[in-house]
């Protein structure tokens, strides 16, 4: 069968100033394939593209393109373009002259380079401001003409670097649509990068979640969010419940003290196991009636439904529901044996699912820092 | 309180014209004193024309000043950018120590030990003079790199590190994505440094004073014309250059707010 | 990585030949002359002879001190009033402030002797009055006013440019935080003007330290300055090469020990007095 990877990476290191970023590193990715590159600051997603984009040589391992190795290869001459996380246009240009930057140093005739630069501009709906200098551009528009300058170029594979980071919440949702749209039409290779599990989850055919400088899992968004590999994976990709657990037998698991029939097996007699539970995934009954009973400690109410914390021996757990309850409330949780999914244990396991310190955390969250990423140069 | 403020900004700026004013006062005067103004003529304008030595020494002082802009700004703006992306703190410390020491030491002290290196250096050759116009151009280039680095760096440091990378991704060569992105990026500090290192070379006194040897310039020449008794002449020489500096500076100014209400008239959209 | 650093190492090297050459190479022989007699020998007698200059010294290094405080005195206000002006007259000012530096200083020194000489301007107006002549030129007065005339600039535009840029909303906040005007001059407008006032007390002071042309025009033969000491002996000849490098070493270690102690001043952060 002929391999149809177009990049890949082969047991790649990277170290800064003695720090390994990247770790024994391994990644195929196919041809024509939107892949996401997903992980929090640090993780290394963005050496990995500068790897691929040609910004940066791997002190070991293989960076092979459409099967030759490119490592001494310099960027100029690779077929991948970039979309940088700040857009980086160039200021003293105007809007045509930026998208027909690429074609100009390949020295095409000015007719074909005017045709290209309308056909581009027309595809990212910015026809009529060729003119118009790239300072008095509002953020979505500087970041269709950082598209239109890199696809002017034909390139094999796209590489984008949080483009979307910079734009305010409406404006993402629809550059997510046409992103993926354009990805379709034109056959093109996407690797995107990207902190946010949810643009990840929408708009990719494969995400490869990283931690450390290693990935954690690679799979469709669905195994991801379904079937998440360690309790890292759990946490990062949308919320989650994580206890400790033991598998007594095939479908079968102990954990909160209680026993629960589960979907999963191939584990040890009494391995020790991590146990996730989405919180949507749970319904909350009446205390006699529910496998596990606790009290409810924090209720916070989200429009789609409640965001409500139950406190069960100790451990908090969160849970969605569309029904109102109040703090102090005893109630019963219900899990079906499809809501529970088993993991093994991990150096994550302990680190991540336990929502008692909850406020802390959407601090935490919500001033997520896109601008600091890898300081890899 | 505005009013006194307003007083306070006149008095200072009457101080730093006075002597100015007197200065294009008696370029005017008739008789050749300087203290007694006993009528108007402009022969000291019209006897300069004619001022052989003054003429070379305008000559010499342009040319050292275009030569040494020309080329710190080159050898500078080359050296900002491989300083910018020095790895290695340690050798970046030492190198902008280095190049700091010229602006912060004395002039004389500067002029001083680069004389004794050209004499030096004249001696190693068997040279008779070591002193002349490639030795007053080598200073004048050495004290006018420290200004070009420190104006064209903060540009560099301002600029965006991903518009090279952009450059790169986009097919430029190294070398083209420089003249192509970066140079039009660091424009304003290359030029800024440029039009300083000119200024300070064509207003050099004390570090062409120990290094020129014959190769006479327009300040040296003042200096040997204020030895002894000053006539009006060097007044009238002195504000023709005023007057030189006072228009290129209006210029500057209009091109300025030119090009300010250009940018803020594009910024309507 | 590699050929990336080599490119790098093309473009710096130039210049790091170059201030090898002429900025290192230069001090070392200065160094080297402050050590040696005529004939080469080395030799420490050149430091003892210092002594004799122990006066040219103190002189320097006392006018400067008055003429940087001074300066600094009169900068201070004419910085803060120009950056409550409208921006175009701000720019105006600058221009206006600017333009004298860009003229010769020796003839702006000089014109000074027209102004202050016994039959000069001040003189003769005096005279009308049927008061003078008072003498007022080759005093000490004298070459102090030339030095603050000459570097006043130096020390208007750093001040002016630090104020400039002082975010406006730290004095809103200061106003809001119910500070009247001199408070807020004196907790905020004050210790964040700070670096400018530093980097103006260096410009007018290593100039000042070191100046001979001031001294020799305006000061007369009374009033040897270390930089006329040094300049007199360089004219000697190449015997007196040593005496002078070795007087121009301690000019540049003096110059040295004070930017130490000004960055001292720079660096901690408590408000403390700035001279």
């Amino acid at each position: 069968m002929k391999n149809e990877n177009i990049v890949e990476l082969k047991g790649i290191s990277v170290a800064f100033g003695g720090e390994k970023v990247l770790d024994d590193f391994n990644l195929e990715i196919k041809d024509k394939e939107f892949v996401t590159l997903l992980g929090p600051s640090g993780c290394g997603k963005t050496t990995t593209l500068r790897l691929i984009a040609g910004f940066l040589e791997p002190d070991g391992g293989d960076v092979i393109f459409e099967g030759r190795r490119i490592n001494d290869l310099p960027g100029y001459k690779r077929h991948v373009n970039t979309i940088f996380q700040r857009y980086a246009l160039f200021p003293h240009l105007n809007v045509y002259e930026n998208v027909a930057f690429g074609l100009r140093i390949k020295k095409l005739p000015e007719k074909e380079i005017k045709a290209k630069v309308t056909e581009m501009l027309a595809l990212v709906n910015l026809s009529g401001l060729e003119k118009r200098n790239i300072d008095t551009l509002s953020g979505g528009q500087q970041q269709r003409v950082a598209i239109a300058r890199a696809i002017a170029n034909h390139p094999r594979v796209l590489l984008l670097d949080e483009p979307l980071a910079a734009l305010d919440l409406k404006l993402r949702k629809d550059m997510q649509k046409e992103l993926k749209k354009m990805q379709e039409q034109l056959g093109i290779t996407f690797i995107f990068v990207t902190h946010d599990q949810e643009e990840a989850l929408t708009m990719s055919d494969r995400v490869v979640v990283m931690n450390n400088g290693k990935i954690q899992q690679v799979g469709t968004p669905q195994d991801i969010y379904n079937e998440p590999l360690n309790a890292f994976v759990a946490d990062f990709i949308g919320e989650s419940n994580i206890v400790d657990g033991k598998m007594l037998r095939d479908f079968y698991v102990e954990f909160s003290g209680q026993r629960f029939d589960c979907l999963d097996k191939g584990f040890e007699p009494d391995e020790p196991v991590d146990v996730v539970v989405r919180p949507e995934d749970v319904d909350i009954v009446a205390p006699d009636k529910g496998m596990l009973t606790g009290v409810v400690t924090s209720v916070a109410f989200l429009g789609v439904h409640y965001e409500i914390i139950v406190d069960i021996g100790g451990f908090k757990w969160m849970i969605q529901t569309t029904d109102e309850h109040f703090e102090g409330d005893r109630v019963g949780l219900y899990i079906e044996p499809d809501a529970i999914h088993i993991m093994k244990k991990s150096e994550y396991s302990g680190l991540y699912g336990d929502y008692s310190s909850y406020s802390e955390e959407i601090d935490h969250l919500s001033d997520a820092d896109y601008g600091e990423e890898d300081g890899g140069e | 309180m505005k009013a006194l403020a307003r007083l306070y900004v006149a008095l200072i700026i009457f101080f730093l014209y006075a002597p100015v004013l007197v200065m294009i006062f008696f370029s005017f005067n008739e008789s050749s004193s300087v203290w007694v103004f006993t009528g108007f003529s402009f022969d000291w304008y019209t006897g300069l024309a004619t001022d052989v030595t003054m003429l070379n020494a305008l000559k010499h002082t342009l040319i050292v000043a275009v030569l040494s802009a020309v080329i710190s700004t080159v050898l500078g703006t080359a050296a900002a950018v491989g300083i910018t992306a020095l790895r290695n703190k340690f050798s970046k410390k030492i190198i902008m120590s280095v190049t700091q020491i010229p602006m912060m030491n004395a002039d004389i002290v500067t002029g001083i030990s680069l004389m004794l290196l050209f004499i030096f250096i004249g001696k190693l050759l068997g040279l008779r003079e070591s002193l002349g116009f490639l030795t007053v151009l080598t200073a004048h280039i050495t004290f006018n790199l420290p200004y070009v680095i420190l104006s064209v760096l903060p540009k560099l440091r301002q600029t965006d590190a991903s518009l090279r990378e952009a450059a790169l991704d986009l097919g430029c060569t190294p070398l083209q994505a420089f003249f192509k992105v970066i140079m039009p990026a660091i424009s304003t500090g290359i030029i800024t440094g440029f039009i300083m290192a000119f200024t300070l070379s064509l207003d050099d006194f004390v570090i062409s004073y120990f290094t020129c040897g014959h190769y006479q310039t327009l300040p040296i020449i003042i200096y040997n014309m204020t030895k002894k008794s000053v006539t009006p002449d060097t007044y009238a020489l002195s504000t023709i250059i005023f007057a030189c500096v006072f228009a290129l500076l209006i210029m500057y100014n209009m091109l300025q707010t030119k090009s300010e209400s250009k940018k803020a008239a594009k910024a309507q959209p | 990585m590699n050929k990336k650093s080599l490119g790098n190492k093309l473009i710096t090297s130039p210049y790091i030949v170059w201030a090898a050459i002429f900025i290192v190479v230069p001090l070392v022989i200065m160094l080297y002359f402050a050590f040696t007699d005529p004939s080469g020998a080395f030799t420490a007698e050149n430091l003892s002879h210092l002594g004799k200059y122990k006066k040219a010294f103190g002189l320097s290094i006392l006018y400067a001190a008055i003429a940087t405080v001074i300066t600094l005195v009169l900068a201070y206000p004419m910085a803060y009033f120009m950056t409550k002006l409208k921006i175009s007259s701000q720019r105006m000012l600058l221009l206006v402030v600017m333009l004298p530096m860009w003229m010769n200083f020796l003839i702006r020194t000089y014109s000074w002797i027209t102004i202050l000489a016994n039959t000069g301007i001040i003189n003769t107006l005096l005279g009308k009055f049927g008061i003078g002549p008072v003498k007022l030129m080759y005093t000490p007065g004298a070459v102090i006013l030339g030095m603050v005339y000459d570097f006043i600039p130096y020390m208007i535009l750093p001040i002016y440019s630090v104020m400039s840029k002082l975010d406006k909303s730290l004095l809103e906040a200061a106003e809001d935080l119910g500070s009247n005007s001199f408070t807020k001059f004196k907790r905020v407008i004050l210790p964040l003007s700070r670096p400018g006032v530093i980097s103006g007390i260096t410009m007018v002071f290593v100039p000042s330290v070191s100046t001979f042309y001031i001294s020799q025009k305006l000061g007369g033969n009374k009033t040897l300055l270390i930089g006329d000491a040094i300049e007199y002996l360089f004219n000697l000849g190449p015997d007196y090469y040593n005496v002078a490098s070795a007087l121009s070493m301690v000019l540049m270690v003096m110059i040295l020990i004070c930017m130490f102690i000004m960055n001292r001043f720079s660096d901690d952060d408590d408000g403390g007095v700035i001279i």
